[in-house]
């Protein structure tokens, strides 16, 4: 039970970075109909922008963690967001109104483009930092001498997400923006015959999910700890199944999606084998795409003849 | 088209000539972007130190010349583009000229087919030609094994790889554990492959789209994660040695003394195997040509287009889409079988990082590129493809950023790939190609 | 019950969530005759349409298909392509849905599917060119030809299908439902954007249907023009019941039907009528 209720947290955690990645996917494919490939390693290249930020904050001598939060945050969500720009700006708006394929093969390729940029520019061993947030608080010492931990990080990392989630639901259901994004979503055509800036609501949305990607970054390096220039792509995938888990479209779907891929994946790992825990991610989402292809919070999609 | 017209452009403004002024200001906007992106991952460097602490060190040189880069780059790209007009822009080109390039088309593939025949041939020293050639020869058959998947049917596969693992995994171990011979072990492998086909095929047929596509991508990542953790089986990430090597209807291509040198009575060289391997592939890559022309003009081949045109419309028409997606997951992932069984007998030694995600975007950036459903238009990809990453082999670490780069440029040049019209499989009277714009991709 | 009913629909419903876009309707569609569903726009003919071709499973009711031989298909219990493939019932759309990259020859080869599927020996026979197969892949082109001319389509038998005019392409599409061999063909609106000059043509078209082929036709039609040369009955429907039934004269003669088309109230129509319009 202590173990279980340990793995629960540890799960949860887990469940809101990928939750926050998993945004990225849902709003993209909302608005343009696409997985965008690269969200993945756009997830890699904040985590990546925080680390380098974090180590020259750090040799300046600034010593207050929470301003060096403050500061990593911020830079990483500003730089990242130009990233996504750039993705959707190179590789996608060339081809919004071109064949199917070729989008998701320019994404795939903007995909490699990341993942070998980071490579080349920062190199490929695995960037380690020493813990940056330490301490905790014990909820549960049992008798068997386990204890249940909940680390300081651990709630810095929910809480964050909780509150990006929250600013976040207010942007898209209060904010100009917002109704914009969701008139995109319903029909471009007509949004923009109503006089939505279409190609600006596109560009918000993909900087607005790479800022919660580069969220998503930083909070991996806190908490696991570790950068390198691979991590995107699985991560990427889980995000996705995530999304797709919760309903792709529905934003709270896609927070539900990540809390339960991560949970499973926790689970899985504790209570079966840690090898095969990407396994039962990606078997997670066949099944979810057979059994419930809407998601479980999804708009269900009737076929027109 | 208009559509695609406008949206190529930034904004309206850009439809006129623009001047120097405006250039400059669009290179400077780069510049500035590029200097922002890069600021950190360029301009700073991190490692571990030797006591494993991270540092880190500026290299403001190579991030100013990065930004030279955008900024002039930009330049020519703008410069480019007023010489070549907005893309989606339609030429006219003149009938003689148009007449002039379908005969040049016709003649590409007998003279391409004439010229591979001959390679072992004119290149008879030339080892590393004969390797890339052999190389080349198997992405396409992994083309044309796909393009029957994505280019006939329109079902998107990402994880076609997992098939080419099937096929070298199967060989491997049924040669090596039980010592049966490649030529029974190449049916046993493509069987294999078909079954595994369909085995995905089934629970996917629902999907549509990006989530098929997904959906068969993560299947290829679950095979490889299955090989690299099912050590007892496949020796996980170590992978497989001592595959044995193909014979020529059991006589080895060995130096011994019933080696085909020996029968024959001629010197022993090891180019004999490079060639026997070489005709191998090429037989392999033809046999998956051939087969495909012949479904093609089959009501199979007919019901997988159909199926890529509408899907609806099939079924009105009392076509069973189901077992219709199945043969065709089951054709394309046999062909990926043998060419995995070539693999493992061409290198002796296969691991799980022959099988990755990026192999199955390889291919099948090789069928989009080629025209979807044209088999020289792959056949045309896959040496531009292969040829191009060996031409950057010398860039080492920067060939996949290049590659990368190439496949959104190739995209955004050619959405429609190389080849852009279909073939009709039957005629009353003029054999007329059609314009891809009217072809469906499918939604598969 | 009637022998000559090749169609007999049973207090068909269909339900979407809370709507009801069909309600307990009822009708019989004569064998070798043509039967019209007529109705404003949304009063669910597409609906039935699709009940009776599978697309859309029925909430209730029956959808009995009688053979010439007398053999009896419920088609409420097959689903898609399986209508077409056993019950021999043929369709086209509202929305015209042709494979335009193929040509129109090939469009009516696909047709053949189910034919030549068992002639070239699920695929192995054909692989190998085997005479059986090259006899009946002939047979199957002379067919597709032979439609081809009927619709006046044999110079552009290697157009491609999207590349027709609009007109052309309604007669391609019922062609190709003709080339699958149906005991009953249904057709969504097979004159909409049609001229009066093609209208006429088609009128023409799908009574030599009726006529050489002994197919059973069911048809949604808006051009009234058409509805009434060519239907031997009229079931006319609104908002997802039957309003009335009965030959295209005693159908258009009727009050109610004036009203659903109006939109008028009964006794206004009446009314309207009575004034000797």
């Amino acid at each position: 039970m202590d173990y279980f209720a340990q793995q629960l947290i540890n799960g949860l955690v887990l469940g809101s970075i990928y939750g926050l990645i998993a945004i990225g996917y849902t709003m993209v494919y909302g608005i343009v109909g696409m997985i965008n490939f690269a969200h993945g390693d756009i997830f890699m290249i904040g985590g990546f922008i925080a680390l380098i930020t974090f180590l020259i904050l750090v040799s300046f001598g600034l010593t207050a963690i929470p301003l060096i939060l403050l500061i990593v945050l911020l830079v990483s969500m500003a730089i990242t967001a130009l990233y996504g720009w750039t993705v959707e700006r190179i590789a996608y708006r060339p081809l919004r109104h071109s064949f199917r394929l070729a989008p998701m093969l320019s994404a795939i390729g903007m995909s490699f483009v990341l993942i070998n940029f980071s490579q080349v520019a920062q190199g490929a061993r695995v960037k380690p930092v020493p813990p940056i947030i330490t301490g905790g608080y014990t909820l549960y010492e049992g008798a068997g001498g386990f204890v249940v931990q909940l680390s300081n990080i651990q709630i810095i990392v929910v809480v964050t997400t909780v509150v990006l989630l929250g600013l976040f639901t207010w942007l898209v259901s209060s904010t100009r923006l917002g109704r914009d994004m969701r008139a995109c979503e319903q029909d471009q055509t007509m949004a923009s015959l109503l006089g939505v800036d279409v190609d600006r609501t596109i560009s918000m949305t993909f900087v607005i999910g790479a800022a919660l990607a580069a969220v998503a970054g930083m909070m991996y390096l806190l908490y696991y700890g570790l950068v390198d220039f691979f991590m995107g792509f699985v991560a990427g995938i889980k995000a996705f199944t995530a999304a797709v888990l919760g309903g792709i479209g529905s934003l709270p779907g896609a927070m539900l999606g990540g809390l339960l891929i991560g949970l499973i994946e926790t689970m899985w790992s504790a209570y079966f084998s840690v090898e095969y825990k990407d396994v039962a991610a990606f078997s997670i989402l066949i099944v979810v795409l057979i059994f419930l292809p809407t998601g479980l919070l999804g708009r269900p999609e009737v076929e027109k003849v | 088209m208009a559509g695609r017209v406008s949206a190529t452009l930034a904004s309206p403004q850009d439809s006129r000539v623009p001047g120097i002024a405006f250039i400059f200001k669009k290179a400077l906007i780069s510049a500035l972007v590029a200097l922002v992106l890069f600021s950190l991952m360029i301009g700073v460097r991190t490692d571990a130190g030797p006591d494993g602490q991270l540092t880190y060190w500026t290299r403001f040189g190579d991030l100013a010349a990065m930004v030279a880069t955008v900024f002039g780059g930009s330049i020519v790209v703008e410069l480019l583009r007023q010489w070549w007009g907005p893309v989606g822009t339609v030429r006219v080109v003149p009938a003689s000229v148009q007449s002039g390039l379908s005969l040049a088309g016709r003649l590409v593939a007998p003279v391409l087919l004439v010229f591979t025949f001959l390679v072992p041939v004119i290149f008879y020293n030339e080892r590393y030609i004969l390797d890339l050639a052999i190389l080349v020869l198997t992405y396409v058959m992994l083309g044309w094994g796909l393009n029957v998947v994505v280019g006939l049917a329109g079902l998107l596969d990402l994880g076609y790889v997992a098939f080419y693992a099937v096929g070298a995994y199967s060989y491997a171990l049924l040669a090596t554990n039980f010592g049966l011979s490649f030529w029974v072990c190449l049916p046993l492998a493509g069987i294999l492959a078909a079954f595994w086909g369909v085995l995905l095929g089934f629970p996917v047929l629902r999907l549509r789209g990006d989530y098929l596509a997904i959906v068969t991508l993560a299947f290829g990542e679950i095979i490889r994660l299955v090989i690299i953790n099912w050590q007892s089986l496949t020796g996980g990430p170590n992978g497989i040695t001592g595959i044995p090597r193909p014979t020529l209807f059991g006589i080895p291509l060995s130096p011994g003394e019933d080696g085909l040198a020996a029968r024959l009575g001629i010197e022993f060289s090891p180019t004999h195997r490079i060639v026997f391997l070489f005709y191998l592939i090429l037989a392999l890559a033809l046999l998956t040509n051939w087969v495909t022309i012949r479904l093609r003009r089959l009501p199979i081949g007919r019901a997988w287009e159909a199926l890529r045109e509408d899907e609806i419309a099939c079924r009105a028409l009392g076509i069973n889409t189901t077992t219709t997606k199945l043969t065709a997951f089951a054709t394309g992932a046999m062909f990926g079988g043998f060419a995995g069984a070539f693999f493992a007998t061409r290198q002796g030694f296969i691991s799980p990082e022959s099988f990755t995600f990026h192999e199955s975007a390889l291919v099948l950036a090789i069928v989009v590129l080629g025209g979807m459903g044209s088999q020289l238009g792959v056949a045309l990809a896959a040496l531009a493809m292969i040829g191009g990453f060996e031409l950057f082999r010398g860039l080492d670490q920067y060939r996949m950023l290049v590659f990368g780069m190439a496949m959104v440029l190739l995209m955004i040049w050619r959405p429609r790939g190389l080849i852009g019209h279909r073939a009709p499989t039957v005629f009353l009277r003029h054999n007329q190609a059609i314009s891809a714009d009217l072809v469906n991709e499918g939604r598969g | 019950m009637s022998g000559d009913h090749i169609l007999s629909v049973d207090r068909l419903s269909m339900r979407f969530g809370g709507i009801v876009a069909v309600n307990e309707l009822s009708f019989d569609a004569e064998r070798r005759k043509i039967t019209a569903l007529i109705g404003p726009n949304g009063a669910g003919k597409t609906t039935v349409f699709n009940c009776i071709t599978g697309f859309y499973k029925p909430t209730s009711g029956v959808l009995r298909l009688t053979h010439d031989d007398g053999h009896i298909i419920q088609l409420e219990r097959l689903n898609d392509f399986r209508i077409s493939k056993l019950a021999r019932v043929a369709r086209t759309f509202q929305n015209i849905r042709l494979f335009p990259g193929m040509t129109a020859l090939e469009n009516l080869m696909v047709a053949q599917h189910n034919a030549l599927m068992r002639a070239s020996g699920l695929t192995f026979l054909g692989l190998i060119g085997a005479p059986s197969w090259r006899v009946a892949e002939q047979a199957a082109i002379d067919l597709a030809r032979t439609w081809l001319e009927r619709i006046g389509l044999l110079d552009r038998a290697d157009d491609a299908a999207g590349n027709l005019p609009y007109g052309d392409q309604r007669r391609l599409e019922i062609a190709r439902a003709m080339c699958t061999d149906p005991a009953l063909l249904c057709l969504d609106e097979p004159a909409a954007g049609l001229n009066a000059r093609e209208s006429a043509g088609l009128s023409e078209l799908l009574l030599s249907i009726r006529s050489d082929h002994g197919t059973s036709i069911l048809l949604i039609e808006h051009d009234m023009s058409v509805v009434m040369e060519i239907s031997d009955h009229v079931v006319v429907m609104d908002y997802g019941v039957k309003i009335a039934e009965g030959t295209p004269q005693h159908v258009r003669d009727d009050p109610r039907v004036i009203a659903a088309y109006l939109g008028a109230d009964e006794e206004e129509a009446i009314a309207v009528m009575e004034r000797g319009t």
